[in-house]
């Protein structure tokens, strides 16, 4: 079966245009990847294959066809016929898009047209699970976030359709886990002659799976073609400044750093119970170097982050700034060591007050941890603000006025106001569209240039290690499992997992 | 100017629209519009009345204006002679001056404590919110009957017991609230800085919660208007010879055949004040929960 969809405009109820004419086409067995930033219309042009527009939109003009059927010609219920049947749908999140407390067994069965024991181990023993019935007894919670995401991909090709929409299924996995979903995904649409849409903003999962590439921009298409085509000889100028953000492996070898040590974390251990998070983790950063903290989720790399800027205090062990002990809370840390060791949080969404203005949350620090008077505070946050490059008129605005990246910026900007020595940045770009970490990488590096801070960049993402870092901690079970310098940690893995790592991070 | 100019500086073309504040967005339903000027109508009667009251009808609350039960005047006289519709114009402002001091009351030490309790977290939480739920326990009206007969109706007594009595009921809601505001990294980066607690439980947490406060701030309005009327109809709150909405719905209450009047006009004013309250304290809460929804 295949999806065509011609012209199609969708738009807000109040009237503001939202999509303005979005065409793309699938054939059987081909997957085309929807790409753009937060934004730019590529969910809502994917959902429209389902004949679904989110709640406040509704479509203005145009057609989209599944197998010769305009869907936009359907009443409601039609369309409801045809979801799951025809078109099928997996969700980002798998873990909000399965119900809790529903074994996974009968959460496939519920989807077939006819309760059917053999289909159901046949669905999970086609995304590469076990089928056995004590496994699909199991409850969602049970999973991990790899499995749930595939059994979202089993409910979704359980019925056979003719169309499948995969909104970035494989955001929120790490590597090893993406490399294998996109394979199944691969595997499936393939086998079965599915027109597969794959919406993504990240370029390097697209030259992993996709067929085709149509970019997507503020409610347009700007570029449509082969992934080689368009990856390889990108037209646009919008597609050129998408790939120049994909970060890469290969590159020269950076300038040997010179340094002295400056926080020197020693033998720090933190359990939860029996859990043990960190076990006895030795770590040294010098001035001026940035040093790459990478793990996947539950390595330890947060709560090890954490423990160096004293928001955690309950470890074993010692983290020493300039030799000097540090206190483990900060309400015990001077003021001096306070401004020296700053942190920057994951979610930019998060980290800011709602209710401040973006000058007066950046000079919070000042106010605590400075004797400066109102104006040498307030001249001193726009300087800042003008080096994290955020124009001053956003200064005054609440968060939520602001993109993503602009509040990550400010965020820099109040870690970075009291000129710290050491800054950890906690999984800072994870939150981000792949275009928008980049100009956050941009502006750390550029900083870390001005004013020579050491920096602690915590990542699960080892394809940034050229972008950023001098050298590389690998830490895994709450052990450093690897640590060296990046051009040898990248080309001659000593630790079997960096190995896997390396191979399954996409490439472009 | 130096360096920072040589910085591209990223301009954003226009300021995306923040969305409209808690009251706002409150004040696009019509329900907080009718309860706003079911409200108003009342509080401007019960606020003005005491003065109005001799100027319209010549007559003073307290004075005997001629024999029991008469339809004397705009709304006749009361059991012993007096102006039913002076009393009814001076009977409104104590009441409503009750109400809105226990409700505040009510809110600083609710706010207080929900905020300390889901701010400290653990044993410290459970302590001070198990505490509360004893206090939870006690029925508010008996507990305010106790206090009365024990010490004596006094207005202080009346505004203190109902103000501490909701307290516990605002707490649950504080602190609930608080819990999830915690969770945030912005609590994380202030106490980073070495905020003060107290710093943070006042910059950064209440400017967050008050969305669920203002509702709490109603609701618990309404009840306190509830609650003063119904004490002073028990002869506990306000006491006679003072003109009292509560008090003229138990005074006249024996000749409601014979002088409806002195009963119908404060059950009017007392039910019309509680309808607007609620229905802005609905619109309040609609309001803040579209906001959590996107």
């Amino acid at each position: 079966m295949s999806l065509d969809v011609t012209d199609l405009r969708v738009s807000t109820v109040a009237g503001s245009p939202v999509l303005h004419g979005v065409s793309y086409s699938i054939r059987p067995g081909e997957i085309l990847a929807l790409v753009g930033e937060s934004g730019s219309g590529k969910t809502t042009a994917g959902l429209a294959a389902l004949g679904h527009f989110r709640r406040g939109l509704v479509p203005s003009g145009g057609t989209v066809t599944v197998g010769g059927t305009d869907i936009l010609g359907l009443t409601e219920p039609e369309r409801r016929a045809l979801r799951g049947r025809t078109v099928a749908y997996v969700p980002q999140d798998p873990a909000l898009s399965l119900n809790p407390s529903l074994r996974i067994g009968r959460q496939i069965a519920e989807v077939l047209p006819a309760p059917d024991a053999d289909r159901v181990a046949e669905v999970l023993a086609e995304v590469g699970l076990p089928s056995d019935p004590a496994y699909q007894r199991r409850y969602p919670h049970q999973l991990s976030g790899g499995q749930q995401q595939r059994v979202g991909i089993a409910m979704a090709f359980a019925c056979r359709p003719g169309v499948v929409v995969l909104d970035e299924p494989t955001t929120g996995l790490d590597v090893t886990t993406q490399a294998l979903v996109l394979e199944t995904i691969g595997t499936l649409a393939e086998e079965h002659q599915v027109a597969a849409l794959y919406i993504t903003h990240d370029l390097a999962v697209v030259a992993q799976i996709a067929d085709r590439v149509a970019v997507m921009r503020g409610g347009r298409v700007v570029e449509t073609g082969t992934t080689r085509e368009v990856l390889g000889h990108p037209t646009h100028a919008y597609t050129r400044e998408l790939l120049d953000a994909v970060p890469s492996l290969d590159g020269a070898a950076p300038a040997a750093h010179e340094g002295t040590p400056v926080l020197v974390a020693k033998d720090i251990s933190v359990s939860y119970g029996s859990l043990d998070v960190l076990r006895s983790v030795d770590l040294t950063v010098d001035t001026g170097e940035c040093l790459m903290l990478l793990g996947e989720s539950g390595s330890g790399k947060t709560t090890l982050s954490q423990c160096l800027s004293g928001l955690t205090a309950h470890y074993t062990g010692s983290v020493e700034l300039d030799g000097v002990p540090l206190a483990p809370s900060t309400r015990q840390r001077s003021a001096v060591q306070l401004r020296d060791v700053q942190y920057v949080f994951q979610s930019p969404f998060s980290s800011l007050n709602p209710r401040r203005t973006i000058a007066q949350s950046v000079e919070v620090p000042l106010t605590r941890l400075t004797t400066m008077d109102k104006a040498r505070r307030r001249e001193r946050v726009a300087e800042m603000l003008d080096r994290v490059r955020l124009s001053r008129a956003l200064a005054r605005r609440l968060p939520e006025q602001l993109s993503g990246g602009e509040r990550q910026r400010a965020a820099i900007a109040r870690a970075l106001v009291t000129t710290p020595r050491v800054l950890v940045c906690d999984e800072v770009t994870s939150a981000l569209d792949v275009s928008v970490q980049a100009t956050v990488l941009d502006v750390i590096n550029d900083l870390r240039r001005e004013l020579g801070m050491a920096i602690v960049f915590v990542t699960h993402n080892i394809a940034l290690a050229r972008e950023v870092a001098d050298r590389i901690a690998v830490l895994l079970d709450g052990r450093i499992a690897e640590c060296g310098p990046v051009d040898e940690v990248l080309t001659r893995p000593s630790h079997t997992y960096t190995r896997e790592l390396l191979a399954n991070t996409p490439k472009l | 100017m130096t360096a920072v100019d040589k910085l591209e500086v990223v301009a954003t073309p226009e300021v995306p629209a923040t969305h409209p504040g808690l009251f706002h967005r409150a004040w696009a339903l019509p329900t907080a519009k009718i309860g706003t000027v079911l409200t108003a109508v009342v509080v401007l009667v019960a606020v003005l009345g005491p003065w109005l009251g001799p100027v319209i009808t010549g007559h003073d609350p307290t004075d005997f204006a001629g024999k029991p039960f008469k339809h004397d005047g705009i709304a006749g006289t009361d059991g012993i002679g007096r102006d039913v519709f002076t009393r009814f114009l001076a009977g409104g402002s104590t009441l409503l001056l009750y109400a809105v001091l226990a409700t505040a009351i009510g809110i600083v030490l609710g706010a207080a404590v929900g905020m300390f309790a889901g701010y400290s977290g653990g044993r410290l939480d459970s302590v001070v919110m198990r505490g509360n739920d004893v206090l939870l326990s006690f029925p508010q009206l008996v507990f305010a009957l106790l206090a009365i007969a024990m010490i004596g109706p006094h207005g202080w007594l009346l505004v203190t017991v109902i103000g501490v009595t909701h307290a516990p009921r605002i707490a649950r809601v504080a602190r609930q609230a608080t819990v999830a505001v915690v969770g945030c990294d912005y609590i994380r980066a202030a106490e980073m800085y070495a905020v003060p607690r107290w710093r943070i439980l006042t910059g950064e947490v209440l400017p967050n919660i008050t969305g669920p406060l203002m509702v709490e701030l109603g609701l618990r309005l309404t009840y306190s208007i509830g609650y003063v009327a119904s004490l002073s109809f028990l002869g506990l709150g306000i006491q006679p010879p003072s003109a009292d909405w509560g008090l003229m719905i138990n005074e006249n209450r024996i000749a409601l055949v014979v002088q409806p009047w002195g009963v119908l006009l404060p059950v009017l004013a007392i039910a019309v004040l509680t309808v607007g309250t609620n229905l802005i304290t609905d619109s309040l809460a609609s309001a803040a929960a579209h906001k959590e929804a996107r």
